[in-house]
């Protein structure tokens, strides 16, 4: 896809600050930020920010990439629980592949996270490592 | 609403097809459906396709495979929902059948996903998970069906040898399909020690990339009988859709959107899911057909691997599975693959599957279940014999 600067900056309050929301209704916490609940249809609600360490869901490693992450293959990639109960998908970094293991603890930090070829926009945000890392 | 059936259905070549394009495969595939059918006009169409737009830059495609098919003025639309396109389109033209606005209407699918290399065609199959939020960090379709597989093993201790069974099993039955494109039986080594591609699944655990088409013909009860030709019923349909990202599912190992439209298609079919003798399933990778046949319901989570193993999805088993080859061996031309189920479908009831892959003993009533993404979108249809 490409990867015009407003698309990525856009994006910002999420990818570098992982900017959620909580709904007031329900107190469920959203991340993406969802304009309305699921659960009841509430709209209104709060900008919070989530915490930064959990635990691996599930994970895969990549072997096969696509172009953007060439560079970066074998990767892994997880599911993570925060210690809030939010979940969100992001790679794995500064970790031996053959390592990641479900119930891995872990924290993010704000990396790079793909080089867009056709527009050369560096996109950055937050990636996984290990917690004692 | 009234009776809805269908009575003919057409395939054209499946697999790297350099020299047929986009419209020619249509074509192909329609020109079959309404030979098969005996018909030789059509009230409108609809094609099911993921994304002419991304793999061969085109759009617009309602119109110009009516225009192809020779019937330029009758009404046409394209209609999405990922790798679950062709399931949609069928299901549109069953509503436009059954509620009396047409009589004959085609419902096809076509994907030509060669024109265009390896890395544009992961990238345009990754448009149908969450593009910021998944594919950004980069995901691709094996990566997320890995990930479901993981955590399957994890929770309920799936094992490398039930993937196997499944790539072996279709890969069995796909030698009988002279429409598959790869047409060959697979050794459980073969697929054991062929490239990973995203931990735990090989190559051999993923459909392939294919070029292809399908078309069936939906039509009316008195148009069916007027052809003289076999026709069967359309006894239920459903759609559901649940949450695009898989990590805002609440369980990771089931496919919710499966579990709702197979339960709605059953109860306007008005049976029970022990009355279906088959099923035709998105096997898109290995993991995806143990998942779905948990979440239908046909076993307990946890409980589909092992009864593969133990052969009761083959051909000769008490509930067959992807008699046609599945998408492992058939080939998975997305915006196809949902009518090349009901192409399968209408084969078994009709008695008129080739070599030998004919299900025995005369069955009634077939199940097909069609997803789009990681099963953020699901199609169920119960077709039965007339």
């Amino acid at each position: 896809m490409s990867m015009f600067s407003a698309r990525n900056w856009r994006e910002y309050p999420q990818r570098y600050r992982m900017e959620a929301v909580k709904f007031k209704k329900s107190g469920k916490t959203y991340f993406p930020p969802r304009q309305i609940d699921p659960t009841n249809g509430d709209t209104e609600f709060e900008k919070v920010d989530l915490p930064e360490t959990g635990k691996v869901l599930t994970f895969t490693v990549i072997r096969v990439a696509p172009s953007q992450w060439g560079d970066m293959s074998p990767y892994g990639i997880a599911v993570v629980e925060l210690t809030d109960g939010t979940r969100l998908m992001g790679q794995m970094t500064d970790v031996d592949v053959e390592t990641i293991k479900i119930g891995m603890e872990v924290r993010t930090e704000f990396r790079r996270v793909q080089t867009e070829g056709h527009h050369g926009v560096l996109s950055y945000g937050y990636k996984f490592v290990p917690k004692w890392y | 609403m009234r009776d809805v059936c269908v009575v003919g259905a057409g395939m054209s070549q499946w697999g790297e097809v350099w020299r047929k394009s986009f419209r020619d495969l249509f074509v192909d595939a329609a020109r079959a459906a309404m030979a098969n059918a005996g018909v030789d006009h059509l009230d409108s169409l609809y094609v099911g396709c993921m994304s002419g737009g991304l793999f061969v830059g085109q759009e617009h495609i309602g119109a110009l495979m009516a225009d192809y098919l020779g019937m330029a003025g009758i009404p046409a639309a394209h209609v999405e929902s990922a790798c679950a396109s062709g399931g949609i389109s069928f299901r549109q033209a069953f509503i436009e059948v059954g509620s009396g606005v047409s009589d004959i209407v085609m419902a096809a699918g076509v994907e030509k996903m060669t024109d265009c290399d390896g890395d544009e065609a992961t990238a345009a199959l990754a448009t149908a998970a969450d593009q910021e939020y998944e594919v950004f960090h980069g995901a691709t379709f094996p990566g997320l069906y890995a990930m479901m597989a993981h955590a399957h093993m994890a929770k309920y201790g799936t094992t490398r040898e039930m993937l196997t069974a499944v790539s072996v099993k279709n890969h069995f039955n796909g030698s009988m399909n002279p429409n598959a494109q790869y047409p060959f039986k697979l050794k459980a080594k073969t697929v054991d020690n062929s490239v990973m591609v995203a931990d735990p699944l090989h190559i051999l655990d993923c459909s392939p990339i294919t070029d292809g088409a399908a078309a069936v013909i939906v039509c009316s009860e008195d148009v069916a009988k007027k052809t003289g030709k076999p026709y069967i019923k359309v006894k239920g349909s459903a759609v559901a859709t649940d949450t695009i990202q898989l990590a805002q599912r609440e369980d990771m190992t089931t496919i919710k959107s499966a579990t709702i439209a197979a339960g709605k298609a059953l109860e306007m079919a008005g049976i029970k899911l022990g009355d279906v003798n088959f099923a035709e399933v998105h096997d898109c990778f290995t993991i995806a057909e143990i998942m779905v046949a948990e979440s239908i319901g046909k076993y307990k989570p946890g409980k589909a691997g092992p009864a593969f193993v133990a052969g009761e999805s083959a051909l000769d088993g008490v509930f067959p599975i992807n008699p046609s080859g599945g998408l492992k061996s058939k080939g998975h031309p997305v915006g196809a693959t949902g009518i090349a189920q009901i192409v399968e479908i209408y084969k078994q009831l009709t008695g008129q599957a080739e070599n030998g892959r004919q299900i025995q003993g005369g069955p009634k009533v077939g199940m097909a279940q069609n997803m789009g993404g990681t099963g953020a979108s699901s199609v169920v249809h119960i077709l039965e014999v007339a």
